[in-house]
């Protein structure tokens, strides 16, 4: 009795079965999951609906499912494990330094391999060539660049006025910077500091301001790669002097490790005169600022420089061929000039290709707010964001050391030399 | 009578049997799968997990990160522990005594246990801030030199030590309260006609007569040093330099930021191994010296 | 319930005044965060470090707040979670308990040894291998999922144990002859008996489970079963800063049942505790 109903459902669930797969196969629309890292509602997810909507509306035969991650850890956590299980997203937008992590998985399909005509080779070569230096390794491309951004510096145009200086000129090389710095410093007799002169944040992300200060001084933190890390050469060494001695030499900057999270608010209180932080908090300072700011490329030693940041597609394995040229097409719209300079306007990200700036709403968006203009200028400059394999741990090493020197327990040659030595115990295994 | 017995037996299994499958599923298999795994090496990609010895113990034992993780744990249970037991039973006598406004004291040395630490973390984070943060308006209130409070190696374990006995000291403080409430008034009246000072009152009576209060808040309290990182997570990320890491944090680190699982099963046993130490030193010779009713 | 107070008396007024300013001190600086939490979150983001009497007051706050998350749905998550994780503790800890108490079966002792090793060895730290025992069952990223290993509660066991223990026999034969059931006998005898125990137990667990983050945090990730302590920590790891006034709205916000719930029921909920005897 048991048996035969058994028999009966499970009859009844695969004709039903059928059924429906048969009426997907007569439709054919191919559907598209994409994580989206983002952990909060409001702005960016209405942006990023409209886009998907607009782009089904184009496109009739295809359906974008934007799924809402979390942030850019929780994101790649999420992606990882249902491709894990056999039911990845055709389509994420993760941090560009997690390529490599993904290609030790075994995880992405290279664009490249999808991208395969005359047009698209093309396509692959309208983006800023510091953005595509994230996604490109072993001579194929892994990731399109979305939402990315960079090291800016914001100055306080009021302090800079009391303290004597050009309110309309931000410092344009290291030695200038130390300069303004001292003159925006105030301490008391006793040497109790009421205003810093620049804030560097050095706590959870140290790695990428320091390459705003690494790659001005022409040096390269990593192989292309991902395979070997240059922590020991001099110029970085030089590099880390420079910042240690902001604080330890100089007294323009404080002591010990100092708070991402509260490095606005410090600007925003007037206790320092210029931050360094993302292009993302642009809006941030715009809103809450009770005085005249102006945001600069980050001053220069060798020449300008500064890393980029922030996310790419990436297209994942076990997924059809349909699903993924379907997901390409997505890529390429959602990217291409109109779209990017959209999403630029819309979110404070940096437009990914020169196209995009050339667009009449950009360049209204620019003349309105021309700090906008800043984080492009400084792109020509720009180098991947640091990133090998085994990311995460090296990058560890890496903040260790940093931490390490700025706290005063190493100096910067010994905390360089710790962190190379401790990144290539990590990397052999990947050096063969 | 055999068969009573019996059916005694297997009644007294069958109440057992739930909750046992499930602490054995969520306790005792995770912590021999632990040990188990901290033997293999993590898969990755394509690559299975394949059996390593004792390899992921060699590598801890030349990891500084892991070495300072388990000392700053150690600083952390024994600035935490002693302090917010002490306050603890200072607060206990003072709301249980007859101190004016006890109620308003009572409830603000309990919120700290209802407010979620992760929230609370953030607030501490402006007190400690530099320049602003309400430490600095306060000692620059009294022309003390400004500090980085959590940017420095010297005090940052210190100031989550100091936030890890805030969120504490209510909590054990209210088994305190149920603790002295059934004491007998008597004791104190005979002490008193003894002409013991209050002083020797709280050490010659009330504090013995607490001891397996104290007992049962100690373990709580050390388990709560190795299981309490919240904090870390919002104020430090275990900086400057993992100066303060502690154990469960460097774990969760390895386990799901770096997706070492094998090195973070090794880690996991040490912990484990720790608090099975203690666990064993308080059954086998705390229990015996504490009076029970 | 007075009676200690008067005790206190035979020791003279010498210290009294010491003793009350350092219980004041203390009673301010262990309200001094949510006192913050209070003045920030109904002011605007400019008088979030500085103090300023006759500064407006604003609610705008709690409105950025809601809308940065779906609070709802964490308010909803946390509950069910809460109440799903404290059903769960009271109905197993009082079975095994009452095995415990009244029943001698072999492997008794070793039994309760392996419960009393979970006081020390508690899932909190076994995060690694419960999340691949998820995985492996399916339910990771749900609610179940942040529950089932604190649904056996080693705690709630040996608490409601030594209650048990101190219930006379007599009222248990004296159901028995009356053909009660073991479970009846449980259920009509018992657990009565225990109340306070479970009131008070019942504090702790909801006080902790509502409070709990790290096991949360790397089980789920989706809106649909994160409860508010993970959703409340989108605001302390943004790239943009921290907004003070934002997480102390949110604070409040979350913590208000607690906060409430503790406020009126301060007096049942020490009574417990004392009745319950624990210790």
């Amino acid at each position: 009795m048991k048996k035969t109903l058994l028999q009966a459902w499970s009859c009844a669930a695969l004709a039903a079965g059928l059924l429906l797969s048969g009426g997907a196969v007569a439709q054919t629309p191919v559907e598209l999951t994409l994580y989206y890292p983002v952990a909060v509602g409001g702005g960016v997810t209405k942006t990023i609906d409209q886009m998907a909507s607009d782009f089904e509306k184009e496109n009739p035969g295809i359906k974008v499912k934007p799924v809402y991650a979390g942030t850019y850890q929780e994101s790649i956590v999420k992606a990882l494990t249902a491709y894990k299980s056999g039911q990845p997203p055709q389509l994420a937008v993760l941090l560009s330094t997690d390529m490599f992590t993904l290609i030790d998985e075994d995880a992405i399909v290279p664009i490249d391999s999808l991208a395969t005509s005359a047009e698209d080779k093309k396509w692959l070569g309208s983006y800023y060539k510091s953005f595509m230096s994230n996604s490109q390794t072993g001579g194929k491309t892994w990731g399109v660049p979305f939402q990315r951004s960079t090291i800016v510096m914001y100055w306080n145009k009021d302090l800079f006025k009391q303290a004597g200086l050009n309110p309309d000129q931000a410092p344009a090389t290291w030695a200038e910077m130390t300069d303004y710095a001292k003159k925006l410093t105030k301490a008391d007799a006793s040497g109790n500091v009421s205003q810093w002169g620049v804030k560097i944040p050095s706590t959870g992300f140290p790695y990428w301001l320091f390459q705003g200060l690494t790659t001005p001084n022409g040096a390269l933190l990593m192989n292309e790669a991902g395979t070997e890390t240059y922590f020991d050469k001099p110029a970085v060494i030089e590099a880390l002097q420079y910042w240690v001695d902001l604080s330890a030499k100089h007294k323009v900057m404080p002591g010990g490790a100092i708070e991402w999270g509260t490095t606005p608010k410090d600007f925003l209180e007037k206790k320092v005169a210029m931050i360094w932080t993302t292009t993302g908090n642009l809006t941030n300072i715009r809103s809450n600022a009770s005085f005249p700011f102006g945001v600069a490329m980050l001053p220069a030693a060798k020449h300008r420089g500064s890393p980029t940041g922030g996310g790419n597609f990436y297209v994942f394995k076990k997924t059809t061929p349909e699903q993924q040229q379907a997901a390409l097409k997505f890529m390429k719209w959602v990217t291409n000039p109109k779209h990017a300079a959209q999403w630029s306007i819309a979110t404070g990200y940096v437009a990914v290709s020169p196209e995009a700036w050339e667009t009449p709403e950009m360049k209204k968006y620019v003349a309105e707010v021309p700090a906008a203009a800043v984080a492009r200028d400084q792109l020509q400059y720009a180098v991947a964001e640091f990133s090998t394999h085994d990311n995460q741990r090296v990058t560890k090493a890496l903040n260790d050391g940093l931490q390490a020197a700025l706290t005063g327990a190493k100096t910067p040659e010994q905390a360089l030399k710790d962190a190379q030595r401790e990144a290539q115990r990590i990397l052999k295994p990947y050096q063969r | 009578m055999n068969r009573i017995n019996l059916q005694h037996q297997v009644t007294g299994w069958l109440l057992l049997l739930p909750a046992m499958l499930l602490l054995l599923a969520f306790t005792h298999y995770p912590a021999v799968a632990t040990l188990w795994h901290s033997f293999f090496s993590t898969p990755k990609g394509s690559r299975p997990a394949s059996f390593v010895g004792i390899e992921n113990y060699q590598v801890m034992i030349d990891d500084p990160v892991f070495w300072q993780s388990l000392w700053n744990n150690l600083y952390f249970s024994l600035g935490t522990i002693p302090l917010s037991i002490a306050l603890a039973i200072a607060m206990a006598l003072w709301v249980n005594g007859r101190i004016a406004g006890r109620g308003f004291l009572r409830l603000s040395y309990f919120t700290p246990t209802v407010l979620p630490m992760i929230a609370v973390a953030n607030i501490w984070l402006f007190f400690y801030t530099p320049q602003y943060g309400l430490l600095e308006q306060i000692t620059g209130f009294f022309g003390l030199p400004s500090h980085n409070w959590l940017g420095s190696p010297s005090t940052a374990l210190g100031a989550l030590i100091l936030v890890a006995i805030w969120k504490e000291a209510g909590f054990f403080m209210i088994f305190y309260l149920a603790a002295l409430q059934q004491m007998s008034p008597v004791l104190a009246e005979a002490a008193a006609l003894e002409g013991a000072s209050r002083w020797q009152y709280f050490w010659r009576v009330l504090f013995p007569l607490l001891m397996p209060t104290t007992l049962f808040v100690l373990i709580n309290a050390l388990i709560n040093s190795f299981r309490l990182v919240d904090h870390i997570i919002v104020m430090t990320r275990g900086g400057p330099d993992n100066a303060s890491s502690l154990l469960l944090y460097y774990i969760y680190q390895v386990g799901f930021s770096y997706w070492d699982s094998a090195y973070a099963a090794a880690l996991t046993t040490v912990l484990l191994a720790v608090l099975g130490t203690t666990a064993f030193i308080k059954f086998r010779f705390l229990d015996r010296r504490t009076h029970y009713q | 319930m007075n009676r200690p107070e008067q005790a206190s008396e035979h020791f003279g007024r010498g210290g009294y005044l010491l003793e009350s300013a350092a219980a004041w001190l203390l009673g301010l600086l262990w309200i001094l965060p949510l006192a913050y939490a209070v003045w920030t979150a109904f002011h605007a983001p400019e008088f979030s470090t500085r103090l300023e009497l006759g500064a407006p007051l604003t609610l705008q706050n709690f409105a950025n707040a809601w809308n940065a998350a779906p609070f709802a749905r964490y308010f909803l998550n946390t509950f069910l979670l809460v109440s799903m994780i404290l059903a769960a503790q009271l109905v197993l800890s009082t079975l095994a308990a009452y095995s415990f108490a009244r029943f001698e079966f072999r492997g008794r002792d070793f039994m309760f040894f392996l419960v009393l090793l979970q006081l020390m060895v508690m899932p909190d730290v076994l995060i690694v291998e419960n999340y691949n025992t998820m995985n492996v069952l399916g339910l990771r990223d749900t609610l179940l999922a942040i529950g089932l290993p604190y649904f056996a509660s080693a705690f709630g066991i040996f608490l409601l144990r030594q209650t048990f223990k101190t219930v006379p026999r007599e009222l248990e034969e004296a159901a028995r002859v009356e053909g009660a059931s073991a479970l009846q006998v449980l259920l009509k005898v018992y657990v009565p008996l225990a109340k306070p125990v479970y009131l008070a137990y019942a504090l702790v667990s909801v006080s902790h489970h509502w409070n709990n983050f790290l096991w949360p945090l790397i089980i789920t990730n989706s809106v649909e079963s994160r409860p508010l302590t993970v959703g409340l920590q989108v605001f302390s790891s943004t790239d943009q800063g921290v907004d003070w006034s934002i997480i102390t709205a949110a604070t409040l916000m979350t913590s208000a049942p607690l906060l409430i719930g503790f406020l009126l029921f301060q007096r049942q909920f020490v009574q417990s505790f004392m009745r319950a005897g624990i210790r």
